[in-house]
C-alpha cells in the first residue's frame, strides 16, 4: 500500500453568477500518494479548477469547499491564509501551462531562480547561484551559465517550460500539480519536458497530478488517471488500461480521435448523455 | 408561448429572433450589470437629476436668476425665499445654479461631442494606415499635448474673444489628443488581430474596416475616458469662467459665480461655496459612471 | 488539373538586419478536389505560407498560380471568391460586438449578393448551426460553434479553395471531431479544395490527401497519406515527427 500525500474530500468549486450558483467542481473526492496521478477532461470539466483549490488559488468571488483536503494529516482547509503562503511553493509547487506568464520579463532567469532559492532557504548569494546552476542542469539545460544570465524572452517554449520546472522543484516539495505543462509546446518537445518531469518525480519520490485534456498522453505518462466530466470524476482508472476504459464518456473520448493506424473515412462524435453529470462522483481513493 | 413569456425572460433570451432583439437585449444585459455597481447608479442617478433640473428650470427655481434686489444682497444661509442665500446684487443664488446647470450641461455636451470623435477620428486614422500618415498626425498630436492646457485655451479665447462657445472651443481643442492616443493604441491591437484579416479576405477597404470593426470597439474605452474627463472638463470650464474668459455676466455659469464669490469669501463664504459644491458634486457623480461604465463596456476588464 | 501552384516562394518579416526569413523556397501544387496539408512545429513557416497565399504577408517572392491564373501582388475582388481561410483560434477571429447574422451578412454584402437573408439562413444550416444562433454574439457561442460561424463565413461567397489554418487546435477533442467531420462533409458536397496547416500528425493524416513536412522555413519531404500511415517516410526529421505522434 503506497503512502497517502494528499486526501482530498468532497471539494465543490462554487462561482454565485446573476443567474444563481455555478458548481465548477461538484463534490470529488481522491487521494495521491507517491505516483503520478493524471486528471484529464475536455474543458469546462472542472480539472483545472480542481488543481486550484487544492492550493486554495481559486479567485473570490469563488468558493472552495471540502470535507478535508489534508496533505500529510495536516488540513489545509483549516490552515490561515498566512499559513496556506508556506504551503504554496514549499510542500506543493504549481506548472502552469504558458510559462511566459510565470515568469517576470524584466529580470534574468539566474536572478529569479536565486531569489526563489534564497526565499526558501538561508544561503549566501555564491551557494544560491551554485545551487541554481544545478537545479537547471537537473532539468537537462545545457549551457546554464549563459541561461542564467538569459532574460525569459530570449528563451523557447521548452526552455522556458523546463526554468519554470526547476524553480518549483527548488524548495523540495513533496506534491507537485502540473497544469496543461506541455500543451503549448510542441511534440518532439513535449517529450523532452515529460522525462524531466517523470525523472525528478521518481528520484525524489514525489506527488504529481498531471491535469491534461490529452487522454493518450496521460495513458502514457501517468500510473492511474481520473475523467472528469461537468465537474465530476465519471471513472478511475489505471493509466496503462485507459484504452479499456468503460464509461462511455471516455470511450466516446478516445474514438473521437483521428488515428493514423487506424484510419476511417469519419470521426465517431461523442453523443453526451444528460446521466453523466447526474451520476454520483466515482472516488478515486486508493 | 409569447404570452407566458415575461418581459424579462425575453430580454435575457439565449436565443434573440431578431436583430433587433438581440440589440435590446445586448443592451439590457450590459444594464444589468452596470446596475449591480452602486456607486455607478449613484452618479448616473446625479446626472439624471442634473438634466432634469435643467430641462425644468424655469419651474423649480423660486426667483429670476437675473433678477438684482441690492436691498437684500449677500443674504446668508436660510433666508426667507433664498435658501442658499444671495450674491453681491441680491440675486437668488439657488436660482443661478439652477439655471447654471443648463450652461454645464451645454458645455459639457457640446466637448463631449467634439473632443472625442475628433480624437477617434485622428488615432484610427493613423493607427490604421501607419506609414508617415502615423508619424504627421502623431506629431501634430505631441504638438497639442505639449502646450499647457489652460493657457492655450486662454490665447485661443483671447484672440476668438470671451463667450462660452469659443470657451468650449478652446477646451475641445486641449481635450482631443490623449483620445487620439487612447484610439491609436487601441486600433494598433485590433489591427493585428484575426477577425480584421478575416475581414480584409473578403475585400473589405480601410474605410469599412475603420469605421465599421475599429471604431465599435474604441468607443467604448473612449466614453469611458470621456466620462472620467468629464470633471477636468467642467473644471476647466469653470476654470475660464473664474478668470473671466468663459461665460459673461450676468450668465449663471457656475465658474463665473465663484469668481464673483471670491470677492466675500471671507465674509460672506457661501456665495462662493454653493457653485463650488455644485461643481464638485456633478464632476463626482462623472467619476463614479465613468469608473461603473468602464466595468462594463472595457472588453479587456470582463469576461 | 492543378488548383494552386507555388514555386519557390520566399516569405520573409522585417528589413536589413532585422529581416527574418519565414518560408524559403517552398514548391508544391495543390490539385483540383485535392486536400493538402502542410506538417511542422510552431515557427516552421507553415501558417505564413497560407498568409503569403491570401496577401496577409506582403513581403514575399517566387511564382503562385490559382486555377492557372498567376497571383500578382494585388488581389482583385474575384480572388477572394475563390480563395477563402479558416483561422486558427475562433475565440480571435470574430468581431466581438458582431452577431452571427452581422458577420454573415456583411461578407455576403461585400461580395455583392442580393439574397441576403436565405443565404444566411442557408449557410447556417450548411455548417449544422441552425437558426437559433443568427442573432448570438460571439460570447454565447462555445468554441465549437464559433468556429462553425467562422467556416460559415469562408463558405459564404462559394470559394473553390479553402485554406485552413490549424481549424481545431483550439478545441476540445470531441468537438474537433465534429468539425473535421463537418469539413470533410462539405468538401465532399461542394467539391473543395482544402490547404490545411496543422500541427498534428494524425489530423492531417485523416483529413488531406497528400502532405508537405516543414521544418525552419522549408518544406523537406512531401508525400502521401499511405505512406504517413506505412510510416514510410524518408526524411529524418518527418521519421522524428512521426514517432513523436504516435
Amino acid at each position: 500500500m503506497m503512502s497517502t500525500l494528499l486526501d482530498v474530500q468532497n471539494l465543490w468549486v462554487r462561482f454565485p453568477t446573476r443567474n444563481g450558483v455555478f458548481d465548477a467542481v461538484r463534490g470529488v473526492s481522491f487521494t495521491l500518494g507517491r505516483e503520478r496521478l493524471g486528471i484529464v477532461g475536455e474543458s469546462g470539466s472542472g480539472k483545472s479548477m480542481t488543481g486550484r483549490a487544492i492550493l486554495r488559488l481559486i479567485r473570490p468571488p469563488g468558493i472552495v469547499e471540502a470535507d478535508q483536503i489534508s496533505l500529510e494529516g495536516q488540513d489545509l482547509m483549516k490552515l490561515s491564509e498566512k499559513d496556506m503562503r508556506a504551503v504554496r511553493g514549499q510542500r506543493i509547487s504549481m506548472v502552469m501551462q504558458d510559462p511566459k506568464f510565470s515568469l517576470n520579463p524584466v529580470m534574468t532567469i539566474g536572478d529569479q531562480i536565486i531569489e526563489a532559492y534564497r526565499l526558501h532557504n538561508s544561503a549566501s548569494k555564491a551557494d544560491a547561484y551554485n545551487k541554481s546552476l544545478e537545479m537547471l542542469e537537473a532539468v537537462s539545460i545545457r549551457d546554464a551559465e549563459r541561461v542564467m544570465r538569459a532574460y525569459p524572452h530570449e528563451m523557447s517554449g521548452g526552455m522556458g517550460q523546463r526554468i519554470m520546472i526547476a524553480m518549483m522543484l527548488i524548495p523540495n516539495p513533496e506534491i507537485l500539480i502540473a497544469d496543461e505543462p506541455t500543451s503549448a509546446l510542441d511534440v518532439s518537445v513535449q517529450r523532452q519536458v515529460l522525462d524531466i518531469m517523470d525523472k525528478l518525480v521518481k528520484e525524489r519520490g514525489m506527488g504529481l497530478i498531471f491535469i491534461s485534456h490529452d487522454l493518450n498522453l496521460v495513458a502514457d505518462f501517468c500510473d492511474r488517471v481520473l475523467i472528469m466530466y461537468s465537474g465530476r470524476i465519471v471513472e478511475v482508472c489505471d493509466a496503462d488500461k485507459l484504452h479499456e476504459a468503460k464509461h462511455p464518456y471516455t470511450r466516446g473520448l478516445l474514438n473521437s480521435l483521428p488515428r493514423l493506424d487506424a484510419p476511417r473515412d469519419r470521426l465517431e462524435v461523442l453523443e453526451r448523455d444528460p446521466e453523466w453529470s447526474e451520476a454520483p462522483s466515482v472516488s478515486g481513493s486508493e | 408561448m409569447a404570452e407566458t413569456q415575461t418581459m424579462r425572460e425575453w430580454l435575457l433570451a439565449e436565443t434573440p429572433t431578431s436583430r433587433r432583439h438581440a440589440k435590446i437585449s445586448a443592451l439590457y444585459q450590459g444594464w444589468l450589470s452596470f446596475r449591480s455597481n452602486t456607486m455607478a447608479m449613484i452618479g448616473l442617478g446625479i446626472l439624471v437629476l442634473l438634466v432634469f433640473i435643467a430641462a425644468a428650470a424655469p419651474l423649480l427655481s423660486p426667483h429670476d436668476p437675473f433678477v438684482q434686489d441690492l436691498g437684500n444682497r449677500l443674504a446668508p444661509l436660510g433666508t426667507d425665499g433664498h435658501i442658499f442665500g444671495t450674491d453681491s446684487l441680491g440675486r437668488d443664488i439657488l436660482s443661478r445654479l439652477i439655471y447654471g446647470a443648463r450652461i454645464t450641461l451645454y458645455i459639457v455636451a457640446l466637448v463631449a461631442l467634439i473632443a472625442p470623435i475628433a480624437g477617434l477620428l485622428v488615432g484610427t486614422v493613423s493607427g490604421y494606415v501607419g506609414g508617415w500618415t502615423d508619424t504627421v498626425l502623431m506629431r501634430i498630436t505631441d504638438i497639442f499635448l505639449a502646450f499647457p492646457r489652460l493657457v492655450l485655451a486662454l490665447a485661443f479665447v483671447a484672440a476668438l474673444g470671451a463667450g462660452i462657445e469659443n470657451a468650449v472651443l478652446a477646451i475641445s481643442l486641449t481635450a482631443w489628443p490623449p483620445y487620439a492616443r487612447i484610439a491609436r493604441a487601441e486600433t494598433l491591437t485590433i489591427r493585428s488581430s484575426d477577425f480584421i484579416s478575416a475581414i480584409k479576405l473578403q475585400g473589405a477597404g480601410p474605410l469599412r474596416i475603420i469605421t465599421k470593426h475599429i471604431w465599435p470597439l474604441c468607443i467604448s474605452s473612449l466614453i469611458v475616458r470621456v466620462t472620467l474627463d468629464m470633471a477636468g472638463i467642467i473644471l476647466a470650464a469653470a476654470g475660464l469662467g473664474f478668470l473671466g474668459l468663459g461665460a459673461q455676466p450676468p450668465s449663471p455659469e457656475w465658474g463665473a459665480m465663484i469668481s464673483e464669490g471670491r470677492r466675500f469669501i471671507l465674509d460672506y463664504w457661501w456665495v462662493a461655496t454653493m457653485p463650488g459644491l455644485a461643481i464638485f458634486t456633478v464632476s463626482l457623480a462623472f467619476n463614479l459612471l465613468g469608473d461603473g461604465l468602464r466595468d462594463v463596456l472595457d472588453p479587456k476588464a470582463g469576461e | 488539373m492543378s488548383m494552386l501552384d507555388v514555386n519557390g516562394l520566399n516569405v520573409w518579416f522585417g528589413k536589413n538586419r532585422d529581416r527574418v526569413d519565414a518560408v524559403k523556397g517552398a514548391t508544391f501544387d495543390v490539385g483540383q478536389g485535392e486536400s493538402f496539408g502542410l506538417v511542422g512545429e510552431s515557427g516552421s513557416g507553415k501558417s505564413t505560407i497560407l498568409r503569403a497565399i491570401t496577401g496577409l504577408a506582403p513581403n514575399w517572392s517566387g511564382a503562385m498560380t490559382l486555377d492557372g491564373k498567376p497571383i500578382g501582388k494585388k488581389r482583385p475582388k474575384e480572388f477572394f471568391k475563390t480563395v477563402q481561410m479558416v483561422f486558427q483560434d475562433p475565440y480571435a477571429s470574430l468581431h466581438p460586438r458582431h452577431s452571427v447574422d452581422q458577420v454573415l451578412g456583411e461578407t455576403l454584402h461585400l461580395h455583392g449578393f442580393k439574397d441576403i437573408d436565405t443565404r444566411v439562413v442557408k449557410l447556417l444550416d450548411d455548417v449544422g448551426l441552425g437558426q437559433k444562433f443568427r442573432f448570438r454574439y460571439p460570447h454565447q457561442l462555445s468554441g465549437g460553434q464559433r468556429q462553425r460561424v467562422a467556416i460559415a463565413r469562408a463558405l459564404a461567397p462559394e470559394p473553390e479553395l479553402l485554406l485552413l489554418d490549424e481549424p481545431t487546435s483550439a478545441l476540445d477533442v470531441s468537438v474537433q471531431a465534429e468539425i473535421l467531420n463537418l469539413l470533410a462533409d462539405l468538401r465532399n458536397d461542394r467539391g473543395l479544395t482544402y490547404l490545411m496547416v496543422s500541427h498534428d500528425l494524425s489530423v492531417v493524416g485523416h483529413m488531406c490527401d497528400r502532405l508537405a513536412v516543414m521544418k525552419d522555413g522549408e518544406i523537406v519531404e512531401i508525400l502521401d497519406v499511405a505512406a504517413l500511415r506505412a510510416m514510410n517516410a524518408t526524411h529524418t526529421y518527418s521519421k522524428q515527427l512521426l514517432e513523436a505522434s504516435l
